[in-house]
Formats: C-alpha cells, sequence, structure tokens
C-alpha cells in the first residue's frame, strides 16, 4: 500500500487533491500532513500550492517542512501542482521572492500588453479555463492522455526553465509557455489535475503507478 | 487552439435541494444535487455552480455535506455562493470542497471583506456576484443585493472595477432583468462589463435557448456563461449546449 504525503504549509485548500488521490487509488494512504517527519517517510510526495507565491514561500519556512520538500524532491515520486511548481524554480517575478531552487529557471507574470487572442480581442489574466496541453516528451506521467488534452488552469504566473531539457509540456496563452516539467524523480504541472475531470484523474493515476524513473532522454523524435 | 469559453451549470440549493425559481421566486423542485452534479459532470460541464438560496443562517449549514458529496465525486472546479459573509464563511465552503466561493450583498456591505478573503485564500478562489439592472430609459446598470431585492445606487461597470482592485480573481454577472425569463442574456450589460476588465467575468441570467449561450459569448464577450433552467429540465444537455456553441465557432472542451 503506498503512502502519499500532500504537504500541507497552510496556504489553500488541499482537499480536493487529496479526494482526486482517493478516488484514483482506493488502497493508497492519502495523507495531507504538516508534519516533515511523515513528508520524509512517505513514497511518494505531493506539494501543491494555491495563492501567492512570497506567502506559500514564508509559510513553507514558517512549518519547518522545507527541508523535507527538497529531500524529498531529491529521491522519491514528487508532484508539484501550481504554486507547486513555481516553488522550485530559483526566483518568482510574484514579489521578487528566492523560490526552492530545485530547478533551474524563474516564474514570470503574463504580460499586460500584447495578450490577444486570434479575434484580436484581449486576453484575461488570470489564465482560467480549460486550456490544451502538449507534451513534448514520452514521460510515464503522461500515458494515456490525448497529445492536446485540456487542463484546467488558474495562474497569471508560469515557469520559464533555465534549460530546454526540462520542459514536460506546454500550452498556449497565446504565446508558448511551460505547463509541465520533468528531471529525474520529479513531475510538476501548472495546472490542476485534481480539477481536470479524466485527464487530471489519468495523471494523477500514473503519479501513483510510478516508480519515479524517469532518465531524461524521452523526447519524442 | 487555446482556451475554452466554460459552460457553468448552475444549481440553486434551498434546504438541501435543487430548485429553480422565476425572478427569484417561485421555487419549483428540481431534484438532488450530488445526482445531478454528476449527470452535469458526465455530459462535459467544464465548472458548477452552487447557489445556496436558504435563507435562514441554521439551514444553511446543509449545503456543507453536499458539497462534500459532490467534491468526492466530481473532478471539475466548484464555485458556492450565497449568504457568504465572513472568513469562516469562506473557509467552511473551501474545506468542505468547493474550489471558489462567490461573494455578493456581504461585497457591497463591506467591500474590504474581498481583499480579506482574496488575501487569505488567493485571489483564484473569490468570485463577486454582481446582480445588476438597467436603469430605466439609460445604457447603465445598477448593483442590486439580497437576491435583488435591495438597490445600492452603485453603477455596475465601476463595480466591476471596483471589485476586480480589491482582489476578486473572477465576477459572476447576473441580469435582474433577465434572470428566469429565457429571453436571453443583457447582452450589453454583459460586453460592458466583460470589456472593463482584466479578469474572467462569466455571463449569468436569461438562458432559454442555445443561441443565447453564443450570444453571450461572441456579443456579450464573456468568458464563461452560466445557466440553469435549461439543464436542469432536459431540454438541452451540456454536450448539445457546446455542439451549438462550436457549430459557431466557439472553443469548447470536449
Amino acid at each position: 500500500m503506498t503512502h502519499i504525503a500532500v504537504v500541507d504549509y497552510g496556504m489553500g485548500n488541499l482537499r480536493s487533491v487529496a479526494k482526486a488521490f482517493e478516488y484514483v487509488a482506493p488502497h493508497a494512504r492519502v495523507e495531507v500532513t504538516r508534519d516533515p517527519a511523515v513528508v520524509a517517510s512517505a513514497d511518494r510526495v505531493v506539494f501543491p500550492g494555491q495563492g501567492a507565491m512570497p506567502d506559500c514561500m514564508r509559510e513553507l519556512e514558517a512549518t519547518g517542512l522545507r527541508e523535507a520538500v527538497l529531500q524529498a524532491a531529491r529521491e522519491k515520486p514528487f508532484l508539484g501542482i501550481c504554486i507547486g511548481l513555481q516553488m522550485l524554480f530559483e526566483w518568482s517575478e510574484e514579489g521578487g521572492v528566492a523560490g526552492l531552487g530545485v530547478l533551474p529557471g524563474k516564474v514570470l507574470r503574463f504580460p499586460s500588453q500584447g495578450m490577444m487572442d486570434a479575434d484580436g480581442r484581449k486576453l484575461k489574466v488570470p489564465h482560467m479555463g480549460w486550456n490544451q496541453v502538449y507534451p513534448v516528451i514520452d514521460h510515464p506521467l503522461w500515458r494515456g492522455i490525448a497529445t492536446d488534452a485540456r487542463f484546467y488552469f488558474v495562474h497569471s504566473y508560469y515557469p520559464e526553465p533555465g534549460r530546454p531539457a526540462l520542459v514536460a509540456g506546454y500550452s498556449l496563452y497565446p504565446f508558448a509557455f511551460t505547463c509541465a516539467v520533468a528531471q529525474g524523480n520529479l513531475f510538476a504541472v501548472q495546472f490542476h489535475p485534481e480539477k481536470s475531470q479524466a485527464a487530471g484523474l489519468r495523471l494523477l493515476a500514473n503519479f501513483v503507478a510510478w516508480d519515479g524513473a524517469y532518465d531524461g532522454a524521452g523526447a519524442f523524435s | 487552439m487555446g482556451l475554452a469559453k466554460r459552460i457553468i451549470p448552475c444549481l440553486d440549493v434551498d434546504k438541501g435541494r435543487v430548485v429553480k425559481g422565476v425572478s427569484f421566486a417561485n421555487l419549483r423542485d428540481a431534484g438532488d444535487p450530488v445526482e445531478i452534479a454528476r449527470r452535469y459532470d458526465e455530459q462535459g460541464a467544464d465548472e458548477l455552480a452552487f447557489l445556496d438560496i436558504t435563507a435562514s443562517a441554521e439551514e444553511r449549514d446543509t449545503i456543507v455535506p453536499i458539497i462534500e458529496q459532490v467534491a468526492a465525486q466530481v473532478f471539475i472546479p466548484l464555485t458556492v455562493g450565497g449568504g457568504v459573509r465572513t472568513v469562516q464563511d469562506v473557509r467552511n465552503l473551501l474545506n468542505a470542497g468547493a474550489d471558489k466561493v462567490s461573494i455578493n450583498t456581504a461585497a457591497v456591505q463591506h467591500p474590504d471583506f474581498v481583499a480579506e478573503a482574496s488575501g487569505r485564500f488567493g485571489s483564484q478562489c473569490i468570485v463577486v456576484a454582481i446582480d445588476a439592472k438597467r436603469v430605466a430609459g439609460a445604457e447603465r446598470w445598477e448593483v442590486y443585493t439580497h437576491g435583488g431585492r435591495r438597490a445600492t445606487g452603485i453603477d455596475a461597470v465601476e463595480w466591476a472595477r471596483r471589485m476586480q482592485a480589491l482582489g476578486a480573481g473572477e465576477l459572476l454577472l447576473t441580469s435582474m432583468d433577465r434572470d428566469g425569463t429565457k429571453s436571453g442574456f443583457d447582452v450589453e450589460l454583459t460586453r460592458a462589463v466583460c470589456d472593463a476588465v482584466d479578469i474572467p467575468v462569466i455571463a449569468s441570467g436569461g438562458v432559454g435557448h442555445l443561441d443565447h449561450l453564443v450570444e453571450g459569448v461572441v456579443r456579450g464577450h464573456a468568458d464563461a456563461v452560466l445557466a440553469a433552467s435549461i439543464f436542469h429540465y432536459g431540454e438541452y444537455t451540456v454536450r448539445q449546449a457546446k455542439e451549438h456553441m462550436a457549430r459557431h465557432g466557439i472553443e469548447v472542451r470536449w
């Protein structure tokens, strides 16, 4: 029975994430936790996030979970979601704060100028709703998911990885931005798989089944 | 290619049952909320909205177990509103499984509550619901509260801008003139608000035909369209609504 720790550092509601895992993995032990020891002992770790990144970083420090999260991100199947993805990078334009620096790169805000759709109408920020996700690598977490499946997004900032090899998928709004990254045992997404119906549940089920192995050589030829 | 326009079935909930009235009166029973939510999810609804129209504060707690049950089975965004007045109300609904909470009357009474709630929980989960009524003979609209019973004198477009500034992540805009009439959205109102703000706007009030959904997006510039009765009584499925929108060149999620 796999033990999944959902890291709770006091930012936002993690019930949706936990419920979705309980649904796709009824035999797993899903634990929403503030205890670094639980994060350290779990088989796999989910790192969600809601709200503003400066608040999330501050709470992560205050709850003493930073080290446990850093360690988990290095050694076991690890899934970052939304701000949980953004916090893995070195720096965010949101509040100009440093992230955990697990991945090279930065997090930027959608520009206030030039955000137009094909009809010339202004695109709203936050980017909220169902957008198509295009995988660029052959990764176990993408298995069984269409190459243009729609996932639910709600965010105003997006990651710009420092190494192109980290990009696992992108989306268009209106330019191509990275919405999924992969490195070894780590996978992180900007969208909300727990709110993305069939495609999202499939990604979570893939994470539960994943052994954490990915050698980075899975680029589509 | 890009972001899909959303279709959001709305469930008006009174004492634990889904109901639908005309212009906030004459309520009719439309069924079990969990069953209805599941049906809409299967049909491809992009999101679900629950509006708790229960009058008394004690009975209002009946919404919490319903949201818990829906959230355990339906994995699309859930917005819950109706009588949300305090940070604790917001927290209770989020803990029950709501992804967004909509604030209406309390935003007018205490605009700082919107700032407080979005500061605490993030603007992504704070929706401000605006009930607006056309000022007779003018191209402007006034904000109403208390389920459309009380005029405020506030201009709806200015109010929309102010709510965005205070941290609303989305607006749910209802035309009081059209709600329950099945005569279509107030397109001018929808467009005036949508063009005035940078955050997404959900158009609501008046959908009686699938062409109305198209109008809301194409002429009203809405990011999402909300409807209740056309879905509750089986006139149309969400799928049929999406097919109709797609035929008119609107991008939808399948």
